[in-house]
């Protein structure tokens, strides 16, 4: 089914209203912008907006915490979402080669999509998949003990749909 | 269950007792050790962030951070042992790492909170040479800039922004050593939510935020021999500017003000408190229309530019209640540019009004396509009170010691009720003194009305005229404001005059004043209270008290206005204030 932008915006309200009742909604922020996120592939502008009006918390807050963490996008993200565990463990095995390859692959930086629209780069702290290491997940999808070629398969994989 | 009875602590091997229920740093501070300390302000919420206020504790591993940490029976704190002195000088040295090394081009040389810590702290030597942020200045609003190199994340800027103005233009983005202060989405602050009330500027220690300068743009025209410079300045300022010379707070010099703008240049000297009664007059009518039947109750105060800044994003349903005099400065910018443009024979395009006032709003406000006269500027240049102390001392004037002056007529001559417009529950007050005799054609006798002085958030009174009560309430400080209105919209009845003024203590507390120095603290109560006073002491010394009585505000309704909310009044006086959507405003969070 596919959902029109009022669509979304209906679910995120009653998603919202869902525990307005709760004793301090303002805590369920994160879960609302999950929410947003799954809905909206990123955090629009205005889409924060919203949800500042219907939880009453400061634009600016909600602002901060979007940004704060590196899952939510603040931009459109291409089909699929490669993100790259740069923490510790797969440092050391190896995800510093594995980027270097991705982005001469696909050409972008992190952080960037393809101008097909078809992948967003972007790195990771530590999926908590360290005895995997390298790993790299593809839209909420793990795949561990890596090499660059098998990234660069994974890719190509996806690619021919 | 609280404990009652004093506690025995021990600072620095010394025994006392202190009040249960105090922080180390208040139980610290009573006693007369002052522990070194950043983000810490009385007034706001504790952070804790930048860890200056550490202290030691016996039987604690680590240092604790005096201004979050609470004192305990027996406690035994130490506020200045070696190791103390040591850490704490890493710590303000790791803070300065990553900020710039330009003190002696900075805005705040020589006033900056962060260069006195660093000195006090005795760092001679810059140890760490690690990368430092670099970020553009956010130049895009007339009255506030914003430069991210400077902060330190102290927050205090975040806090006054959502704790007291609860406008919550501010907060932090990003996270690490990206993290920046900065309105939703990086929103340039000209199309933000910000009310420019300018507190930010004022709680910041460095130079992370500071006012558009005007100086060195207004010293190029003074210079220009063809235009007729003329100066207004505002009640507040002169009961201020004593502060940048080194003068204890509370001392009023509108004497050596109006003759060091003389020196600067200026051909007129003029006088803000004027135009304050002039408003007077026109709002005290507004007010008896108004409770005869025209126009929408309660009528609100116009005087503050951020409170209208803020009422046009927030409240527009507010906005028929808004009284529709201009502001007593762009009053007297719109009479500068006619009526006395007329007295001189000359072009309005030949006269530069200038303002001098102790808000950064008012370059805002003096930007304003709704404020134009004869499709000009009413006020060419707004300074504020702490750029007028620098070009007073770049002129090499000695305001301290410099013979006073009068200001110029016609536009010079007040009353006490002009002059206590700087304060909050001053309008009112003016307001009431003017408006009682207006509508019962007797003198308010008993016109100091003390309820309506002091710092409480919200202040209540009422008049009873032709027997009939008026209620009035008072807020200052954004907060404060919201607080009125969401009573306004509960009980409409509630109060028939509201007046709001922007910034905690009104125009004494303003956005441009000067910044705290080295033993005081930024919006001190006991600073705001002097500065009051030397408000009220002006109004105290005044043969004329009220602001109908004022000779030259009846030559000019004489002259040339003819009345009060009269045809050239309205058109001079009066505007009307428009609803505004900026980006995030849809968030009208106020927590």
């Amino acid at each position: 089914m596919i959902m029109t932008a009022e669509d979304k915006y209906k679910t995120l309200e009653e998603y919202i209203s869902s525990f307005k009742n709760d004793l301090h909604p303002e805590s369920r922020l994160i879960g609302v912008l999950h929410k947003a996120q799954e809905l909206f592939g990123f955090l629009p502008e205005e889409v924060m907006c919203k949800i500042a009006y219907l939880m009453d918390i400061p634009a600016a807050r909600i602002w901060g915490v979007a940004s704060f963490y590196h899952y939510f996008n603040l931009k459109p993200v291409g089909k699929h979402v490669i993100s790259l565990c740069l923490g510790t463990a797969c440092y050391v095995k190896g995800a510093g080669m594995i980027l270097d390859r991705i982005r001469e692959h696909l050409n972008i930086s992190v952080g960037e999509t393809t101008t097909d629209g078809m992948f967003t780069l972007q790195e990771a702290r530590c999926l908590g998949a360290c005895g995997l290491a390298p790993v790299l997940m593809i839209d909420n999808k793990i795949h561990g003990k890596l090499t660059p070629e098998a990234a660069i398969e994974l890719i190509n994989g996806l690619k021919k749909g | 269950m609280e404990q009652k009875s004093p506690l025995t602590i021990f600072i620095n091997n010394k025994e006392y007792k202190v009040k249960p229920g105090q922080t180390i740093m208040q139980a610290a501070d009573n006693l007369g050790f002052k522990i070194p300390r950043l983000c810490y302000h009385p007034k706001l919420s504790i952070e804790g962030a930048c860890r200056v206020c550490i202290v030691q504790v016996e039987g604690m591993k680590t240092y604790v951070a005096s201004c979050a940490y609470p004192v305990s029976e027996g406690m035994r704190i130490h506020t200045n042992t070696a190791e103390l002195r040591r850490a704490r000088r890493d710590i303000v040295e790791l803070i300065l790492d990553n900020h710039p090394t330009d003190c002696h081009v900075c805005e705040r040389d020589g006033n900056c909170e962060l260069q006195r810590l660093t000195y006090a702290m005795g760092i001679r030597h810059r140890h760490f040479e690690g990368e430092r942020k670099h970020y553009n200045k956010d130049l895009s609003s007339p009255s506030v800039i914003r430069d991210p190199d400077k902060c330190i994340l102290c927050g205090r800027c975040v806090r006054i922004c959502s704790e007291v103005q609860k406008v919550n233009t501010l907060g932090f983005a990003h996270r690490g050593f990206k993290t920046v202060v900065m309105p939703a989405f990086n929103t340039p602050f000209a199309e933000s939510i910000c009310s420019t009330c300018g507190q930010c500027i004022n709680v910041c220690p460095t130079a992370s935020f500071v006012e558009q300068n005007y100086t060195q743009d207004l010293f190029e025209k003074l210079d220009d021999p063809n235009i007729i410079k003329v100066a207004q300045i505002a009640p507040s300022v002169r009961a201020a500017i004593g502060e940048a010379f080194g003068l204890p707070p509370g001392r009023a010099m509108h004497g050596e003000l109006a003759a060091s703008l003389r020196k600067l240049g200026f051909d007129y000297v003029f006088d803000t408190q004027f135009s304050a009664d002039l408003t007077i007059m026109e709002e005290a009518s507004e007010l008896l229309e108004r409770i005869g039947g025209k126009g929408s109750l309660p009528m609100i105060t116009s005087c503050s530019s951020a409170w209208m800044k803020y009422v046009e994003h927030f409240n527009p349903e507010f906005l028929p209640n808004i009284s529709t005099c201009k502001s007593p400065m762009s009053m007297m910018g719109a009479l500068v540019k006619t009526y006395f443009a007329q007295k001189l024979k000359r072009k309005p395009e030949e006269i530069l009004s200038v303002a001098v006032m102790c808000c950064t709003a008012k370059k805002h406000e003096a930007a304003r396509p709704e404020l134009m006269v004869e499709g000009m500027p009413a006020v060419d240049i707004v300074i504020t009170t702490r750029e007028l102390a620098w070009m007073i001392k770049s002129a090499g004037i000695d305001l301290v010691n410099i013979k006073v002056q009068d200001f110029d007529h016609p536009l010079g001559i007040s009353s006490g009720a002009g002059a206590i417009f700087g304060t909050t529950g001053g309008v009112m007050e003016a307001a009431l003194r003017t408006a009682y005799e207006l509508a019962t054609g007797e003198t308010l006798l008993d016109i100091e009305l003390e309820s309506l002085r002091g710092f409480a958030g919200i202040k209540e009174a009422t008049v009873t005229m032709e027997g009939k009560p008026i209620r009035v309430a008072v807020a200052h400080g954004l907060g404060n404001a919201q607080a009125v209105l969401e009573i306004a919209r509960k009980e409409p009845d509630r109060y028939q005059f509201i007046e709001i003024m922007g910034c905690p203590g009104g125009c004494i507390g303003g956005g441009g004043q000067p910044y705290a120095t080295a033993n005081s603290i930024p919006l001190d109560e006991a600073c705001l209270a002097k500065r009051a006073e030397a408000l009220y002491a002006i109004d105290r010394g005044k043969n004329i008290r009220r602001s109908h009585d004022n000779p030259d505000i009846q030559r000019l309704y004489r002259e040339f206005l003819g009345r009060p909310l009269g045809t050239l009044s309205h058109k001079l006086l009066h505007t009307h204030y428009q609803a505004k959507e900026p980006r995030g405003i849809i968030a009208r969070g106020r927590k």
